[in-house]
């Protein structure tokens, strides 16, 4: 249906049986009802979105207080102002990473999704963040991305991951043996026995400057297996926390409440090279089994002293925009595998099977077929997640913690810290506004010419 | 455009077709491959993978949201010392206490009732005031229509922000600043251009001979509108109405500039208590779910529509 078509309207429509003037008549009243039909539209958009924007482009050539004219400086300062500039520059990250990343995901789910009998379920499960509001979105990732390992998830596998691959060692950073003289540190960092001990002998190793924090739960008392006899061929004893809780313990002793330091290395030396290693158990007990006679150092290494791994800092200075970003897709990949997916759908499959009959492979016709034919589908779900992006604002509000804000600021971030909170520049402040407008000026223009040729 | 419509279709048959078809040229291969027991172990071996990769992705976009959800069935001194997923072994300390303490907190239970009294003025005005507007583009005649209308298409993509300044300060002088009729008025500003290019759109699709005919019985204009159009375009009122009733629902950028602490909605209200986060999961956590339940509920029951509606609002 063509505006053309229409066109033909008011002669039928309005074909009152008589002369020129009830004619004319009849087409002032025709205006009168369009235009009732209009004004409440055309109110609303004049006042709250037209008069807005002619009002922000005076505004901004206005300084702070509205006072003075001061021609382009808003606009200059902008660009000048270290904290803008960030933003600017966030900004230009966000529209140059997140729609390749969104589309990309989008597309390999899509295409994957063909070939599963749960695809519904699936693409109800991906699309779900889309009805949840930024707010309750960034409150679930800024759970998400804390850093300590025990609270936040991403931080716990991170870290679980970290571990199974360093070995699963516990790390006590502030500890140091009770006697300094009998157990030297090593140039390494590491502490080594100053007398050597044999297979049968046991050897109990204490330490101290253990904050009661850093004990784990799991550890027990070490007594018990301190006094526990070694077998033959066998060195073993425990490494204990030579520190009773509210005095009355004897220093070199294991008293009856000194617990046991779990998951320590502990290495036998011999001539100066570690031939065996033993992890301690929940009472501290360490053993080394069948050791050939001879004389041994016992040594724990400096891994023992290891600050922990702590994971990576999601929501640190420089992680903050990737962090957010990764929130962001969460949100939007079931838009666009959706959008894709039914794009997909609705592709010739005449051409896709004579490709496969072919012998072409799925990579083949997924680069040489789906993609060109989809890509009308991809530079909708392109460009739609570029205008998206750049008004990104809750997002950054809500996940970036406040001393990081600043690292996080976009422009729409920027631009409400400007004139409302508490910068109260609104000159500058509808500068940055006229400047997210001129950004989405070609994003106008392509809806424009994209009704207009739908139109013709 | 729905979930369902691609997934209709059956999965496997376009794939399988050409491997039915290969036999007859090769009758010794196995029956279900055409190119011998290998290619029908790759095939398998793939689709598994691809199921695992699938499957994995699902489970990474559930985690965040299961985990604050268990976080917000949790006791406080829980969530200080350890992650969610403890609660996996010891599940009889989850409970829902969280969440009748929040519904005690007046203040959060006001919150809750100010973006009722929001979103549901703000998508009923834009529903109206867009389906007259719709209907004069699509149907009645006047001059510079197209023109117009093309304005209206501009502003699709016009960002709020821009309004935030000159209406506050609008509002500011009408004495709507800082009120629930402010707040919905503004929204309502910013959903019309979008509302507006779809109803027209949708109406524009109706066969000419039927408003023909309704005018040669001489309907007026608002007869037709409201006996024809309206009904008529039904499916698209609803997806328009699903979207922006969620759109308004989720705003927090609007509402923390145009509402005072009285006619802060829901997202407001849990943005401030992020001020001191960490020592209130307690109650940011049921708070987001007390946010979401509405929109998660729309959601499931109305899926075609809302997923219509938010394909079609993508331009905005």
């Amino acid at each position: 249906m063509s505006a053309t078509d229409r066109k033909v309207l008011p002669a039928t429509a309005g074909s009152t049986p008589s002369g020129p003037t009830p004619r004319s008549r009849a087409a002032r009243r025709r205006k009168l009802i369009s235009l009732a039909f209009l004004l409440p539209a055309l109110l609303i958009l004049g006042a709250l979105v037209a008069y807005p924007i002619l009002f922000s482009v005076g505004r901004s050539f206005f300084d702070a207080s509205g006072d003075t004219f001061v021609g382009a400086d808003n606009y200059t300062e902008m660009f000048q102002d270290p904290a803008t500039m960030k933003a600017i520059r966030n900004s230009a990250i966000w529209v140059i990473v997140a729609p390749v990343l969104l589309t990309g995901l989008g597309l390999i789910l899509a295409v994957l999704t063909e070939k599963i009998r749960w695809a519904t379920a699936f693409k109800l499960l991906m699309f779900m963040p889309m009805a949840i509001s930024f707010l309750a979105a960034g409150i679930i990732f800024r759970v998400a991305y804390e850093q300590d390992p025990d609270r936040g998830v991403l931080n716990a596998v991170t870290v679980g991951v970290h571990d199974a691959f360093s070995g699963d060692t516990a790390g006590y950073p502030t500890a140091h043996p009770q006697n300094p003289r009998t157990i030297p540190a090593q140039k390494d960092g590491s502490y080594r026995t100053a007398k050597t001990a044999s297979p049968g002998d046991t050897v109990n190793l204490g330490l101290v400057g253990v904050p009661p924090k850093d004990v784990p739960k799991e550890a027990k008392p070490a007594r018990q297996a301190s006094s526990a006899p070694a077998a033959k061929g066998e060195l073993r004893g425990v490494v204990y926390i030579d520190f009773t809780l509210g005095g009355g313990g004897k220093p070199g002793r294991v008293d009856p409440t000194e617990r046991g330091l779990p998951q320590l290395a502990v290495e036998a030396v011999r001539d100066g090279k570690v031939v065996a290693t033993a992890t301690t158990g929940n009472d501290g007990a360490y053993r080394f089994e069948d050791l050939p006679p001879g004389d041994y150092a016992l040594q724990l290494p400096k891994k023992d002293f290891a600050e922990a791994y702590q994971g990576i800092s999601w929501l640190g200075p420089s992680l903050i925009t990737p962090a957010i970003i990764g929130a962001y897709l969460w949100i939007w990949t079931g838009f666009s595998m959706v959008l894709i997916g039914a794009g997909l759908a609705s592709l010739p499959r005449d051409a896709l099977e004579a490709a496969r009959m072919d012998g072409a492979n799925e990579w083949q016709i997924f680069r040489k077929i789906t993609v060109p034919l989809l890509s009308p589908v991809l530079g909708v779900v392109f460009v739609t997640t570029v205008i998206n992006v750049m008004k990104v604002f809750d997002l950054v509000y809500i996940i970036a913690p406040g001393p990081v804000q600043q690292d996080a600021s976009v422009l729409a971030t920027r631009m409400w810290l400007v004139s409302f909170g508490g910068g109260n520049n609104q000159g500058l402040g509808s500068a940055l506004g006229v400047l997210l407008l001129v950004l989405v000026v070609p994003a106008m223009a392509l809806n424009i010419r994209r009704f207009r040729r739908s139109q013709s | 455009m729905t979930l369902h419509d691609t997934a209709g279709r059956e999965p496997g048959a376009p794939v399988a077709a050409p491997a039915t078809a290969t036999p007859a040229k090769t009758p010794a291969a196995p029956r279900r491959s055409g190119r011998g027991p290998a290619a029908w172990l790759t095939k398998k071996l793939s689709n598994g993978l691809i199921q695992a990769f699938l499957l994995l992705m699902g489970l990474i976009w559930l985690t965040p949201a299961a985990g604050l959800f268990l976080s917000s069935l949790r006791s406080e001194e829980d969530n200080a010392t350890s992650g969610w997923w403890k609660a996996f072994s010891s599940p009889g300390s989850l409970s829902f206490d969280n969440y009748s303490a929040l519904l005690k907190d007046s203040g959060i239970v006001q919150a809750f009732w100010n973006t009722v009294s929001i979103s549901v003025p703000a998508t009923a005005l834009v529903v109206v005031i867009a389906a007259l507007a719709g209907y004069a583009f699509a149907w009645l005649e006047f001059p510079g229509r197209d023109w117009v209308f093309l304005v209206v298409v501009a502003m699709l993509v016009v960002p709020v922000q821009i309004g935030l300044l000159p209406v506050s300060k609008l509002f500011g002088s009408l004495g709507l600043f800082g009120t629930i009729p402010g707040v919905v008025l503004f929204h309502v500003a910013y959903g019309l251009p979008f509302a507006i290019f779809l109803l027209r759109n949708y109406f524009a699709e109706i066969p000419r001979e039927m408003l023909e005919a309704a005018r040669m019985d001489g309907g007026s204009e608002w007869r037709i509108f409201t006996r024809l159009v309206l009904p008529l375009g039904r499916p698209a009122i609803a997806s328009l109405a699903i979207f922006q009733f969620l759109w308004v629902w989720n705003d927090m950028l609007v509402a923390l500039i145009f509402a005072d602490n009285e006619s802060q909605p829901l997202t407001v209200a849990l943005q401030t208590q992020m001020r001191q986060f960490g020592s209130n999961i307690g109650v940011l956590a049921p708070g987001a779910f007390l946010s979401l339940i509405v929109p998660l509920v729309v959601f499931f029951a109305f899926q075609k529509h809302f997923v219509q509606g938010v394909m079609a609002g993508s331009v905005k």
